[in-house]
C-alpha cells in the first residue's frame, strides 16, 4: 500500500460524494443549457471520469464548477463532433460564452433542480417512469440500483430510462415550473412520486434492507430539497412531515426475522423520537396555513399514532374523522378501507365491516383487514377464510408471517 | 413544434342531430374552433365520416388487398383530429383539453416529425 494508493481511494471517496450530493444539481444546471437529458447526463458522467484522471495533480479550488465546466466543454466536443443534426441543437456560441466565464473558487452554482424534478414528474410518463427517472436523474442512482429495487433487469430499467428521455425530447416536454394554473396538480405529481419512492423502501421485505434505506433516505433529501426550494408550500410540508413520522416508526415495523409487526404489538420505545419532533412540528406549521391537502391530512394522522403512548390510548375517532375528510379530497376505495380500520377501533369492529367499501376485491389488504376485524367480532370461521384470502394475495414474506400467525390463534 | 391531436369516442354517444343538445354540442365545437384560431395554433383539423365508412388497403406480395371496416373493431373510434402548432407539449395538452369530446372521449396527442433538416 503506497501513498500513491492511499490518496487515489481519498480522491474517489471525495467524488462518490460529490457525485451522492450534487449529482442532481449539476445535471439540472446542465440540462438548461444543453436542452437535452442524453446529452447532459452523457457529459456529466465523462467529466467524473475526467476527475479521477486530472484531481489527483492537484484537487481544484472548486471541485463542482470544475465538475460543470468539464462537461460543458465536453458537451461542446460531441455536439462539433456529430454528424448528424442535433434535435434540439443547444446554441453553441451560447455553450461557449459560459465556458469564457471566469470560475471564481466561490462561484455559486444556481440550484435549477425544481424545473428537473417538474419534468421528471411530468404526468405525460409512466408512474413508474417518473420514479425511475427521479432517482437517476436528481438522486444520481446508478441503473442498476433502481433496476434492483423494483426488482427488474438492469437492461429492462436502462431501455424503460432511455424511452423517457427520448419522449422528453421529441414530444417537446417542457424544461420549466409548471405555469400557476397548472401548479396545484403538477405538484401533486411529484409529490406523489416522492411518496411512492419512499413506500417502495419502506415495504421491500428485510432481505433488501440496503435498497430500502437507500430509497427512504432519497425520497427524504428529496422532500427537504423541494422545501427548501419552494418554502412555505403546506403540501409540500405535509409530504416531508407524513415521511419522517413514518420513517420515525420504522424501527419497530420489522422483528428480528424480518416478521412485520402490526402497530398494536409495536416497541414504541423504539420509535426515534427526534424525527417524531420534527415531523409533528412540521405537520403543526403546515396545518397552520389553512389550506390542508391529502399530504397534510395522512401526516396528521400519522401524527395522531406518534403522539399516542398506546394503542389503546390512539385517538381513533380523530382519526376516522381525518380519514373521512381525505375521502372528501380524494374519493378512493383505500382511503375507505383506512377509514373503516380506524371506525372498528374507534366504535367497534361492526362498525369497521359495515363501512368495509366495495371493489378491493383483489386487495390483500383488505382482506387482512377485513379478517382482523371478523376475528376481533368472534367470528372465526369467516374470519379464517379472510386470512387465507390475504395469504393467498401476499408476496412479502414478513406480512406472510403475521396473517399465518393470526390465523393460526383463531379458536 | 406541431402535435396532431387524434379525437377518439364512442360513436353514436354525442346527441341526434336536430335536437337542441345537438345545437348546443355543435356550438362548443364552434367556440373551440374559434378559441384555437384566435390563439394562433389551429394548423388544421376535419371531423371524419363513421368508421362504418372505413376501407382498409394493403399490399402484399405486390397484390393490393381491400377490407371493409376500420383498423381496430374498438369501441373508441378515430372521429376526427386537430393539428396545433405549439411551443411545448404543456401547451399542446392545455388546447387539446378544450376539444368538447366530453365524458366518453380520449384525445392522443401525438408529436408530429419535424423532417425539415434530413436531406
Amino acid at each position: 500500500m503506497t501513498a500513491d494508493r492511499a490518496a487515489v481511494e481519498r480522491l474517489q471517496a471525495e467524488l462518490a460524494a460529490i457525485m451522492r450530493a450534487d449529482w442532481g444539481r449539476l445535471l439540472a444546471v446542465l440540462i438548461g443549457d444543453l436542452r437535452d437529458f442524453q446529452l447532459a447526463e452523457d457529459c456529466l458522467s465523462d467529466a467524473f471520469t475526467s476527475a479521477l484522471e486530472h484531481w489527483p495533480r492537484g484537487l481544484p479550488s472548486n471541485p463542482r464548477g470544475w465538475l460543470l465546466q468539464v462537461a460543458r466543454r465536453k458537451a461542446i466536443d460531441r455536439i462539433r463532433r456529430a454528424k448528424t443534426r442535433v434535435r434540439s441543437r443547444p446554441d453553441l456560441a451560447y455553450l461557449m460564452a459560459l465556458d469564457a466565464e471566469e470560475l471564481a473558487p466561490a462561484h455559486e452554482i444556481p440550484d435549477d433542480r425544481l424545473r428537473l424534478i417538474f419534468t421528471a414528474c411530468h404526468p405525460a410518463l409512466a408512474p413508474k417512469t417518473r420514479i425511475a427517472l427521479t432517482l437517476r436523474t436528481l438522486c444520481g442512482l446508478a441503473t442498476p440500483e433502481i433496476a434492483r429495487a423494483f426488482l427488474d433487469k438492469p437492461a429492462t430499467m436502462a431501455q424503460r430510462l432511455a424511452r423517457a428521455r427520448t419522449k422528453i425530447a421529441r414530444a417537446a416536454i417542457p424544461y420549466a415550473v409548471p405555469e400557476p394554473s397548472a401548479w396545484d396538480e403538477r405538484l401533486a405529481s411529484v409529490l406523489t412520486v416522492i411518496y411512492l419512492i419512499f413506500n417502495e423502501g419502506y415495504s421491500a421485505s428485510a432481505g433488501e434492507a440496503p435498497v430500502r434505506h437507500t430509497l427512504c433516505d432519497e425520497a427524504t433529501r428529496l422532500a427537504r430539497a423541494l422545501d427548501a426550494l419552494r418554502p412555505g408550500e403546506p403540501e409540500i410540508l405535509g409530504l416531508l412531515a407524513l415521511l419522517l413520522l413514518n420513517h420515525a416508526r420504522s424501527p419497530a415495523r420489522l422483528d428480528a426475522t424480518g416478521a412485520a409487526v402490526p402497530l398494536e404489538e409495536q416497541d414504541r420505545t423504539r420509535w426515534d423520537q427526534a424525527l417524531a419532533r420534527e415531523g409533528l412540528e412540521l405537520v403543526e406549521t403546515a396545518l397552520r396555513r389553512g389550506r390542508p391537502g391529502p399530504f397534510q391530512l395522512q401526516a396528521a394522522i400519522s401524527a395522531i399514532h406518534v403522539e399516542a403512548a398506546s394503542f389503546e390510548e390512539t385517538r381513533w375517532d380523530e382519526i376516522a374523522l381525518i380519514y373521512e375528510r381525505l375521502l372528501e379530497l380524494t374519493p378512493n376505495p383505500v382511503v375507505a378501507l383506512n377509514r373503516a380500520v380506524a371506525l372498528s377501533f374507534a366504535v367497534g369492529p361492526g362498525a369497521g365491516l359495515a363501512s368495509l367499501p366495495s371493489g378491493l376485491e383483489d386487495y390483500q389488504p383488505y382482506h387482512a383487514a377485513r379478517a382482523d376485524m371478523l376475528r376481533r367480532a368472534g367470528r372465526v370461521r369467516p374470519a379464517r377464510a379472510a386470512y387465507d384470502r390475504a395469504l393467498a394475495l401476499t408476496g412479502n414474506d414478513g406480512d406472510r408471517a403475521l396473517l399465518e400467525r393470526r390465523r393460526d390463534a383463531l379458536a | 413544434m406541431k402535435y396532431l391531436a387524434l379525437i377518439y369516442d364512442t360513436e353514436g354517444a354525442g346527441p341526434a342531430p336536430g335536437t337542441p343538445e345537438f345545437d348546443a354540442y355543435m356550438e362548443r365545437w364552434f367556440a373551440a374552433d374559434q378559441a384555437f384560431k384566435d390563439a394562433g395554433v389551429l394548423v388544421g383539423g376535419e371531423a371524419l365520416e363513421p368508421s362504418s365508412t372505413a376501407t382498409r388497403v394493403r399490399v402484399r406480395g405486390g397484390k393490393t388487398e381491400t377490407m371493409d371496416g376500420p383498423f381496430a373493431e374498438t369501441k373508441e373510434q378515430l372521429g376526427g383530429y386537430y393539428v396545433f402548432d405549439c411551443e411545448d407539449l404543456d401547451e399542446a395538452l392545455e388546447y387539446a383539453a378544450m376539444i368538447p369530446v366530453g365524458e366518453t372521449g380520449t384525445v392522443e396527442v401525438r408529436p408530429i416529425m419535424d423532417l425539415s433538416g434530413v436531406g
